[in-house]
């Protein structure tokens, strides 16, 4: 197998997380793209780690894990408090900080 | 019928590196293929639900890929704490949240040349500079890593930055639950 088909495969992924967050306006979607993109990274740390036989990228790959859901479990917690307080979850009507 | 099976059984062992080779390649180009468009469907459908669950399409793959590189330890990880539990966490936010939405305004923004624009800019560059850099670089076929490695690893090299990251999860454990919790 050759490093770059899972490289670009990542590259590809990550891009596609990116369009997600950029042209999605629910709250929770948003939050699911970027999961997309932090999976993507993570094929990319074990594919260099197969690719340098370093076990290092795979441990990074765990703690990339572990704040993901860390950020995962404060990203909704926001949302749910976005709902409570707007009745709704539209991040392109969040503007009241806008200068 | 029995003795074919086991036949069968004994031929996968006599499989030469090459067919292993050709296997993987197929299954990459599958997983690789469904993972795609999995994602696709994603960032585009309406319905939130659907999205979540081709998310669970997509880090499905992922774990196939981690398998695929020799990573047993990473795609079991992946399959617990991402399929087990941040699915649910999502279908828990989307249940919370739902039928917040106004349709008549739709689920996405209404300018999105740019954000398509920044996608394929963003692949571009990348593959363009990994098939610069790499672009006959063949993986190893080494024996693949074992959990004990990892186990060893993270407890003595990257033992500092194992604290942290139990230190981080308990500050977003009491921070999403303050965040969250109703004034009283």
């Amino acid at each position: 197998m050759l490093l770059n088909q899972f490289l670009i495969l990542s590259a590809v992924l990550f891009s596609i997380g990116v369009y997600g967050v950029l042209t999605r306006r629910n709250g929770v979607m948003v939050l699911m793209s970027i999961e997309l993109i932090l999976n993507s990274v993570n094929i990319n740390l074990v594919a260099f780690a197969a690719f340098r036989e370093a076990i290092s990228g795979e441990v990074f790959a765990l703690f990339v894990i572990a704040v993901a859901a860390a950020e995962v479990g404060v990203g909704l917690a926001m949302v749910l408090l976005l709902y409570r307080n707007r009745r709704n979850i539209d991040l392109a009507g969040i503007d009241s900080m806008k200068g | 019928m029995v003795s074919l099976f086991v036949a069968q059984i004994r031929g996968l062992d006599q499989l030469e590196s090459s067919e292993v080779l050709v296997a993987q390649n197929v299954f990459f180009a599958i997983i690789a293929l469904v993972m795609v468009l999995a994602a696709l469907k994603m960032v585009t459908t309406e319905n939130i639900v659907h999205a979540a669950l081709y998310l669970v399409i997509v880090l499905a793959g992922a774990a196939g890929m981690f398998i695929l590189l020799g990573a047993e330890f990473i795609a079991v990880t992946q399959i617990l704490v991402y399929i087990g539990a941040i699915i649910v966490l999502f279908l828990f936010g989307i249940m919370l949240t739902k039928g917040s939405f106004g349709t008549e305004e739709g689920e996405f923004i209404e300018k999105s040349q740019m954000a398509v624009l920044v996608a394929v800019l963003i692949v571009t560059v990348a593959s363009g500079s990994f098939i610069d850099s790499f672009r006959y670089t063949e993986l190893s076929r080494e024996a693949p890593s074992t959990t004990a490695e990892i186990g060893d690893t993270i407890f003595s090299q990257f033992i500092i930055p194992f604290e942290a990251i139990s230190v981080l999860l308990l500050a977003a454990l009491i921070g999403s639950v303050v965040i969250a919790r109703r004034d009283q």
